[in-house]
């Protein structure tokens, strides 16, 4: 049953990152993802350190807005201060990073229950301990599948129906501008969504891991097909593949479940890289057989 | 105060050898970090940081300990392979240089946090502190370290005075580099292997995470000041120095406060200030020149209405007549408030003169009006002759370049149209 939750709980990590994580690779934008998963840091502090719970409310509004901030940060500096695209990635999440770090080694010397490597690191092997239980003993689950069904649920909604403008602003930016669509909303919807699927997730898996579900799967998606749809079921499959090979791998050598479900998925890209190649070789190769036949 | 005197004065011995390892740290990742922002490939250093791990972790289970050359053997080659598997995933997929990066980064990051539970689990005793690399522990930099820094600082900087030229044309036009006959692949291992030497000793300090702010924040702030690559070197290193020095103080004054996260704070605050007061490139100073250059099209093209509103009346001869801002606004549809800023601030230059609410033109200001009217319609005659423009298209070109013509392309207007005096035709 411990097995089931476990793998429930971060299936549904892998499923809302890789649908976010599918727009954000076609938008190129991969890197904000990262950067967006470091700098919740300092959200994450304040709300914890005003409302003293890590599942309430303050912290998921406090650490999205903080990953919408971040995103804002870095439109300022290469869009105003023409710093270059990624160096001023680097710049805001390094400083928002630095910002919680001090945060934490400054407020909570006392406290500490929020710790660093709980942060970022997270531990899914700990998701059974905070149950949810109706009517004292009806077992129904771990609170962290809840709260990553509520995002799910959340990402969802908002998918479904803002899939034509997330669509447009994927493949056609400057289209959807000319079409009168407000591009710029759109790309803080779909940030804010990206900070709060890090959001809630940094307690289950850990902030950084969110990055590899967010990446990883959606670009192996994206060398298997052309079309939007496919690519997000796609994403999804992978991103649940790694989790069920990567669990039963980390039980098996006894080693950290997360890093080994990313290590699984990063596999899966490099033989899937590596397959399409051979594919596009042998294809390449019978071509000319023929063409020589011919 | 007692304590900023203790601190430069070396009092503690452990102060020199922070201060030492950030010096030669900071020094090594920006020299390198300068020439990864002139290639834009800032965040390859944050994928070879988090690669760096793995390497580590592979050295510690073959030595069996924590023995310095293994381990600095195994991270050289897992960093030398991220590098490696980025430009692999962008030449041979589809997949873009930003996901690369983060497929790569996470990638050894978390083979990283996997190895690291294996030897944890299996390997005799402590773990030889290899999750301090997460977060770095820049206040226990000890002797023999900052000597290993020193070393590789110097390596560094002997490199790039030995192969400045290459690196030069390398970082800034690789096709060039490579049709000179340049070895660009040697030049490019050579970057590469000075990368992972120069981040294999910043995440030491700061860890891995926050690493990347050595490598990117002090050349972005240099490139602000300056366009010459010494330059932009020198200065980067000492914004770098002098944050990683403001680290290790604040540190010292306040235990329990970690050095790398204050660095970092340290360095965005120079590349604030940077682009903010940068005389060159900063917001203030282009906020401030577009400021001067809308106030100069606006008083520029209040003149030009107040020629208009002559030459309607016939009286362009001499420019005489005063007239009311509204009149103004029949020649020419101005903001209102914008109108009459611009008419105060012509006033004060000394252009007009106002007399109970009439304004009329100064000799200076007729003089002005004459001018700005002037280059106008030569523009216009001169896309009209030598151009296939249409004449209802040649007035806004007109209106737009008429602010900018200097007096040396108005003698060649002349000179190309021979037209003296202003035309009459407005178009």
């Amino acid at each position: 049953m411990n097995d089931f939750w476990i793998i429930l709980t971060a299936s549904l990590v892998a499923i809302n990152s890789a649908l976010l994580g599918s727009f954000l690779v076609l938008r190129k934008m991969s890197m904000i993802g990262d950067a967006i998963s470091h700098a919740v840091l300092p959200g994450i502090v304040v709300a914890y350190y005003f409302s003293e719970d890590k599942a309430s409310i303050f912290l998921l509004l406090g650490a999205t807005l903080t990953g919408v901030l971040t995103s804002l940060i870095i439109d300022f500096l290469s869009k105003k201060a023409k710093i270059q695209g990624d160096a001023s990635i680097g710049i805001t999440y390094t400083l928002l990073f630095a910002v919680g770090m001090i945060m934490i080694s400054g407020w909570m010397q006392g406290n500490v229950d929020i710790d660093l490597d709980c942060v970022l690191y997270g531990d899914i092997a700990l998701v059974n301990m905070d149950k949810v239980i109706v009517d004292g003993n009806l077992y129904v689950g771990p609170r962290a599948f809840y709260i990553e069904f509520l995002g799910f649920a959340i990402i969802g909604f908002c998918l479904w129906i803002g899939f034509k403008g997330f669509k447009l602003l994927s493949f056609n930016e400057d289209y959807a501008r000319s079409l009168g669509i407000a591009t710029g909303r759109w790309h803080y919807f779909l940030m804010g969504l990206v900070s709060l699927t890090t959001v809630v997730s940094f307690e289950v898996v850990g902030a950084v891991l969110v990055v590899g579900f967010l990446i990883i799967p959606a670009a192996t998606a994206q060398l298997m097909t052309d079309k939007l749809k496919p690519m997000l079921l796609y994403a999804c499959g992978f991103g649940i593949l790694a989790v069920i090979i990567g669990y039963f791998t980390a039980v098996y050598f006894d080693v950290s479940i997360t890093g080994s479900m990313v290590s699984v998925s990063t596999l899966i890209f490099l033989a899937i890289t590596v397959l399409k190649r051979r594919k596009r070789q042998t294809k390449a190769l019978l071509k000319s057989s023929t063409d020589l036949r011919g | 105060m007692n304590s900023f005197i203790d601190f430069i004065s070396f009092k503690d011995p452990n102060v020199i050898y922070v201060v030492l390892g950030m010096v030669f740290i900071n020094s090594s990742s920006v020299l390198i970090g300068t020439f990864a922002y002139l290639r834009k490939r800032s965040l390859i250093g944050d994928a070879v940081a988090h690669s760096l791990l793995p390497g580590l972790c592979l050295g510690y289970i073959l030595a069996g300990e924590k023995d310095i050359t293994y381990l600095f053997l195994g991270a050289f080659v897992t960093g030398w392979l991220s590098t490696y598997l980025v430009d692999y995933i962008v030449n041979k997929t589809k997949v873009k240089q930003d996901a690369a990066i983060g497929i790569v980064l996470s990638g050894f990051f978390f083979f990283f946090v996997v190895l690291l539970t294996y030897i944890q689990k299996n390997a005799a005793g402590n773990q030889g502190g290899l999750d301090h690399f997460l977060f770095g522990q820049a206040a226990a930099i000890n002797k023999q370290e900052v000597m290993l820094f020193a070393i590789v600082c110097i390596a560094i900087l002997l490199s790039i005075m030995i192969f400045y030229r290459w690196l030069i044309s390398v970082s800034f036009n690789m096709d060039f580099a490579a049709s000179m006959g340049l070895p660009v692949k040697a030049i490019e291992f050579l970057i590469t292997s000075l990368t992972v030497l120069a981040i294999a000793t910043g995440i030491q300090a700061l860890g891995v995470i926050l690493t990347a702010a050595l490598v990117i924040t002090p050349a972005a702030a240099a490139r602000f000041w300056t366009h010459n690559l010494r330059w932009m070197l020198v200065l980067a290193v000492s914004i770098s120095v002098i944050s990683g020095i403001g680290g290790a103080y604040v540190s010292y004054i306040k235990s329990g406060m970690p050095t790398g996260p204050w660095v970092v704070l340290f360095l965005s605050l120079i590349t604030l200030m940077s682009f903010s007061f940068s005389t060159r490139k900063g917001i203030l100073a282009s906020y401030l020149k577009a400021r001067k250059n809308k106030a100069k099209i606006l008083h520029e093209n209040i003149l030009k209405a107040i020629y208009q509103h002559h030459e309607q009346l016939e009286a362009e001869g001499e420019l005489d007549y005063s007239l009311m801002s509204s009149e103004i606004l029949k020649i020419r549809l101005f903001d209102t408030t914008e109108l009459l800023k611009g008419l105060r601030n012509l006033k004060r230059k000394g252009f007009i003169r106002e007399d109970n609410k009439m304004f009329s033109l100064t000799a200076e200001g007729k003089k002005e009006s004459r001018r700005i009217v002037r280059l106008h319609r030569l523009w216009e005659q001169y896309l009209l002759k030598r151009t296939t423009i249409d004449t209802d298209h040649v007035h806004a070109g007109a209106e737009v370049i008429e602010h900018i013509l200097s007096p040396e392309i108005e003698r060649e207007l002349e000179i190309e149209l021979g037209i003296e005096g202003i035309p009459k035709e407005d178009y």
